[in-house]
């Protein structure tokens, strides 16, 4: 089973459109490759709103814990608030109830869950309590199998809620023999991106032509190539500003990178997207979703997914 | 006033906001602004607003050394790290800093006093003056690791503004940990969105942190025109005001990917940003 993730650094370089263009051309063309899916910005998952989802299964998932402080216990000592290094003990003046104020109380957003203050503690008044972060869920889509999660708002440990919502992945693609496994991941280079990127055959890179779709590139290239997966570039919107194509040309030139795909800016896009489909489903004739088709095949083949040996047939 | 900048999804225009807001408050007021880029992950409002750099501090974490002479192997550190950053196995204990989140908590507890705390680097902060005088500070996350908070963290600590000096926070995407981090103890919290399912479900989700930190939120309707009524609706349902609508137009998409903000492809927006200003000092102080 190979595993290929999506990334972009820059947001809103057209990550989703693109994943959701790869499920229904690995699902409908001449050559299918059965491949599961998962959606891995935890924080922020789209994928699901344009792959007509079915919800099989529901799960919580228990992120870290917090500390709580017992009040009947609570001498109001303060060593909790000098071990801290979050600044989430409250000072009894400060817990702004008013009421009762002579005992500290943890504040729920500030804390890490590292326990520090309950092992110090020395009256064993605090005690840590597990946090239901978010939830993971199990979809049937049109073009297979998406597994997808929401953290709730403000919580941590979105890089192991991906970590968790990637196994159940791999589990269910290598228990059905998919062959294929793709990830849709998050923007940015750090905790939730490595958790996405671990275990990839293939990264794809999708940047769009300004400055600052430009710089973010070249931070996750540096991302990906500190992890040593193998990373192919496509851009998007490559009309928008041609200089900027060409600066990508170049850098993928001199960095040694395959360029897999221009697609160009197209309202067909958007319009999919309010349609809650693939853009290659909804307008296969529209340019964008014509490369589209282009990167899907250089993508398949750089996996070895496609052509399958014996089916291969020309994609049109 | 301290002004955050958020969005929930990626890519809806937030630094363009921010720096466009930062160029139009710099033009009118004595005292520019403190732009702060907590994106730490992918910082791009340096290409719009130009900074001279001139300090620059690493930031990192403390993380444990085990002295080996003096660990007997016990495993209370393995014990009470929440982490699994520390690991005794058999006649070795082993750190791994990238899983650390420097609390202390094996160094202090550990009963032979074999743990002694090394700053571990993470990435830089910096800070310096930008276009119109503005002060600018961001932090940059080294590739590979994987944790943004202590850098925003230590960002907002050490670039203080100075009394009466307002600021504008440009945040990262997403709703989870780094943008907490980067929003707290703004007075008003910006949401800007674009007018499609995406934007508007995470838009939803941007609104439910806001919520959860208790700061007041207005929203900006970027790429106006290109999409559905959906977060028009959603709004309307929420109560929450739309501050702002930028049309969808090729002129605006063009000169931000060449490194304009707003102010410079259509000066008419600086007038635009200082009424917005103004409005939101009114809604803050509510």
């Amino acid at each position: 089973m190979k595993q290929l993730v999506i990334l972009s650094g820059k947001g809103g370089t057209g990550k989703t459109s693109l994943a959701a263009a790869f499920a229904h051309l690995a699902h409908e063309n001449p050559a299918p490759v059965k491949a599961v899916l998962a959606d891995a910005d935890v924080d922020a998952a789209n994928l699901g709103l344009v792959l007509r989802l079915e919800r099989l299964e529901t799960h919580d998932f228990t992120g870290g814990s917090l500390a709580i402080i017992d009040p009947q216990l609570c001498q109001g000592c303060g060593i909790c608030e000098q071990v801290c290094r979050f600044d989430a003990v409250l000072l009894p003046s400060s817990n702004g109830k008013g009421l009762g104020g002579e005992v500290y109380t943890i504040d729920p957003i500030a804390c890490e869950g590292c326990a520090a203050c309950v092992y110090q503690c020395p009256e064993e008044a605090i005690r840590m309590e597990p946090q239901t972060a978010g939830q993971w869920y199990r979809s049937e889509s049109r073009y297979g199998p998406l597994f997808h999660a929401e953290l709730k708002p403000a919580q941590e440990n979105s890089g192991k809620l991906v970590t968790l919502v990637k196994q159940q992945a791999r589990l269910a693609a290598l228990d059905g023999e998919y062959p294929l496994l793709i990830v849709d991941g998050p923007p940015g280079i750090g905790c939730p991106v490595i958790s996405a990127v671990s275990g990839a055959d293939l990264a794809l890179v999708v940047t769009e032509p300004t400055v600052a779709g430009i710089h973010d590139m070249q931070r996750i290239l540096k991302t990906t190539a500190h992890f040593r997966v193998p990373t192919l570039v496509c851009v998007n919107k490559d009309d928008i500003y041609p200089e900027g194509t060409r600066q990508i040309e170049a850098f993928c030139q001199k960095h040694g990178l395959e360029l897999v795909g221009r697609i160009p800016f197209d309202e067909a896009v958007t319009q999919a997207m309010m349609n809650g489909e693939p853009v290659t489903s909804y307008d296969p004739e529209s340019p964008a979703s014509r490369q589209m088709v282009a990167v899907w095949k250089n993508v398949a083949t750089a996996l070895a997914v496609w052509p399958i040996p014996g089916k291969s047939k020309e994609m049109s | 006033m301290r002004i955050a900048v958020a969005s929930g999804k990626g890519g809806t225009g937030k630094t363009t906001v921010a720096t466009s807001l930062a160029l139009s408050l710099a033009a009118e007021k004595s005292l520019p602004p403190l732009f702060l880029d907590c994106d730490v992950e992918a910082p791009n409002a340096h290409l719009f607003l130009h900074p001279e750099f001139e300090e620059q501090r690493e930031v990192g974490l403390l993380v444990p050394t085990v002295d080996e002479a003096r660990c007997t192997h016990c495993g209370k550190c393995a014990e009470v790290c929440q982490y699994h950053a520390i690991a005794v196995l058999g006649k070795k204990t082993l750190v791994f800093p990238q899983l650390c989140h420097g609390c202390g908590s094996c160094t202090a507890l550990c009963p032979e006093k074999a743990i002694s705390e090394t700053p571990s680097r993470m990435g830089v902060i910096e800070r310096g003056t930008a276009a119109a005088g503005i002060s600018f500070a961001r932090g940059v996350l080294d590739v590979g690791e994987p944790m943004a908070v202590p850098i925003i963290r230590e960002l907002k600590a050490w670039a203080r503004s100075e009394p009466g000096q307002h600021v504008i926070v440009d945040v990262p995407p997403g709703t989870s940990c780094p943008v907490v981090a980067a929003i707290r103890g703004a007075d008003y919290l910006l949401l800007v969105t674009e007018p499609t399912p995406f934007g508007l479900h995470d838009l939803r989700l941007a609104v439910k942190v806001a919520r959860e930190l208790n700061i007041p939120v207005g929203v900006i309707i970027n790429r106006d025109g290109s999409g559905d009524a959906g977060v028009d609706e959603f709004c309307a349902a929420e109560d929450l005001p739309i501050l702002m609508r930028v049309p969808f137009e090729r002129t605006i998409a063009e000169g931000v990917a060449r490194g304009q903000t707003l102010t410079e492809i259509h000066p008419e927006y600086a007038e635009r940003f200082r009424q917005l200003f103004a409005d939101i000092v009114g809604r803050a102080s509510q």
